[in-house]
């Protein structure tokens, strides 16, 4: 063992093992209030209370409530932080106190922080900007200089645990959760022994808000029932939340040599592709209404794990909520799997999509599937719509699976996929 | 001369309330003359405050000034002798 260890700063092959999880979640603050709601299909979207959004055309969203950041988040930190990265500095002390990780007698530079975001603290940034244009300068917080910052949880994360090793900020709208995952995976062969990575995301303010309007893909819907319903005939688009999850990703061998407890299981396989611009798509993505990114992502993804697609227990989809989306997702999926040939789930029907967060949280969800031996539900969605030939899980399923694929992709082209083993 | 009505007790509350306090520090004990980095402030968190001082108080300091204040003592003093802003 130990000449495994003194060898190992060189290069690491072996996959990766996920020693650590903090949730963030709508449904849920802590890995297990967020994995009994999710378990149980209780979903947390409902009309939009962080600012008055009576006037917008879409009105819910899903919010953590009751979080007293006060109790959570260091006074001298309180000032400097916002909201969404408060929710990121809770998610990663519960990562790493669950992977019973003390930075303080690991090498600072062996540790790295690799994250998504997608604009950073952007509720902050409105409120400072907010202060210039109508007071001045003399009113916005020194703070500002980067509380704004897309960088910011990575780099509140690094200096708060003092992890100094290679460390960064992916943004690749809600494909960067996986994205973040396969980048600590490439810090980790590289050498680093350890990443503490995922997403946490959230700008449930109008500035923030307007970002995701300007999609076009929101849900204009009332009814929290009713607003985000990913492969249903009722698709009518998606309700954006705030959360996300953190992940300590560890080399294999490091995580054993210093006896690591946790085994959530392993990061296995990882592709990212980038869609052609409309009008320059081929034939396969006329067949797959636009869907070629998305399948050239989840066959990469496979084919870096070593494994074929029944080796793959569960799929956890992107599940956009947009009819045309959907289809194409739906279609990826027949196209590796077979007709509704592999059972398909998006607990983020529960908690909105996370932006930056979301494919983060599904990757931590899909690890406490594998551990327990369950499918948890989409919830809101009866059945598919005609056509879609889909193993949609819409009640906790058993499994025996051993692998999991998970897929997302980010607004502007973005597509990722993720592989993971018990 | 200023007519200033900083002292001790109101920096430690702007103070507290502009950047927080860290963790196992106690402003109201002996910390006069013990640098700010040993007492968890960096230029960030005490622009912070003399950003307020100035927006509250009229108090213009000088960033350049500001920085070399490496103690509670010697900002207060820096406080207590700066001009007022003409209003």
């Amino acid at each position: 063992m130990s000449s495994a260890v003194s060898t190992k700063s060189a290069q690491s092959t072996s996959a990766p093992v996920v020693t650590g999880l903090g949730v963030a979640a709508p449904t849920g603050l802590g890995v297990d209030a967020y994995w009994q709601a999710t378990l149980a299909g209780r979903g947390a979207i409902g009309p939009l209370t962080r600012f008055d959004a009576t006037r917008y055309p879409s009105r819910l969203a899903g919010e953590i409530a009751g979080f007293d950041a006060e109790a959570h988040i260091p006074s001298r930190l309180l000032p400097q932080t916002d909201r969404s990265t408060q929710f990121a500095l809770v998610a990663a002390d519960e990562a790493i106190a669950d992977a019973e990780l003390d930075p303080d007698r690991l090498p600072e530079y062996g540790m790295g922080v690799i994250t998504s975001a997608s604009g950073g603290g952007v509720e902050f940034g409105q409120r400072e900007l907010g202060l210039l244009w109508s007071k001045g300068k003399d009113y916005v917080s020194a703070y500002q200089s980067f509380a704004w910052f897309y960088a910011v949880n990575t780099g509140q994360i690094s200096i708060k645990h003092r992890m100094r090793g290679p460390s960064g900020v992916i943004v690749t709208e809600q494909a960067g959760g996986i994205d973040a995952l396969g980048n600590a995976r490439r810090q980790i062969r590289k050498g680093t022994q350890l990443v503490v990575s995922g997403g946490v995301d959230g700008a449930l303010c109008p500035w923030g808000w307007m970002g995701q309007l300007a999609t076009g893909r929101l849900s204009r819907a009332d009814d929290p029932a009713g607003a985000f319903l990913p492969f249903a005939e009722g698709a009518n688009g998606y309700v954006p939340g705030e959360g996300g999850a953190i992940l300590v990703v560890e080399d294999a061998e490091a995580a054993a040599a210093r006896g690591a407890t946790r085994d959530y299981g392993r990061i296995l396989g990882y592709a990212a592709t980038f869609d052609a611009r409309p009008g320059a798509k081929g034939a396969e993505d006329d067949q797959l209404a636009g869907g070629a990114g998305l399948l050239r992502a989840a066959r990469g993804a496979l084919a870096d794990a070593g494994l074929e697609p029944g080796d793959v227990g569960f799929v956890f989809a992107d599940a956009a909520g947009l009819p045309d989306l959907d289809r194409a997702e739906a279609l990826v999926l027949a196209r590796i799997f077979g007709p509704g040939g592999v059972p398909v789930t998006a607990p983020k029907t529960g908690t909105g999509r996370l932006i930056g967060g979301g494919a983060a949280l599904d990757v931590a969800t899909a690890l406490l599937a594998l551990r327990d031996g369950v499918i948890p539900p989409t919830v809101n969605v009866a059945a598919p719509a005609p056509g879609l030939e889909l193993d949609l899980v819409t009640e906790a399923r058993p499994t025996a699976a051993r692998n999991a694929l998970i897929l997302a992709r980010g607004n502007g082209g973005f597509n990722s996929a993720l592989v993971v083993g018990a | 001369m200023s007519q200033s009505t900083i002292d001790r007790e109101v920096l430690t509350q702007l103070l507290r309330e502009s950047a927080g306090v860290e963790e196992g520090v106690d402003l109201d004990g002996e910390i006069l003359d013990t640098p700010f980095v040993e007492i968890g402030y960096d230029s960030l968190a005490l622009l912070q405050v003399t950003g307020r001082i100035r927006r509250e108080y009229g108090i213009d300091l000088p960033d350049d000034a500001v920085s070399d204040a490496e103690t509670f003592r010697s900002l207060l003093d820096l406080i207590q002798k700066a001009p007022l802003i003409a209003s």
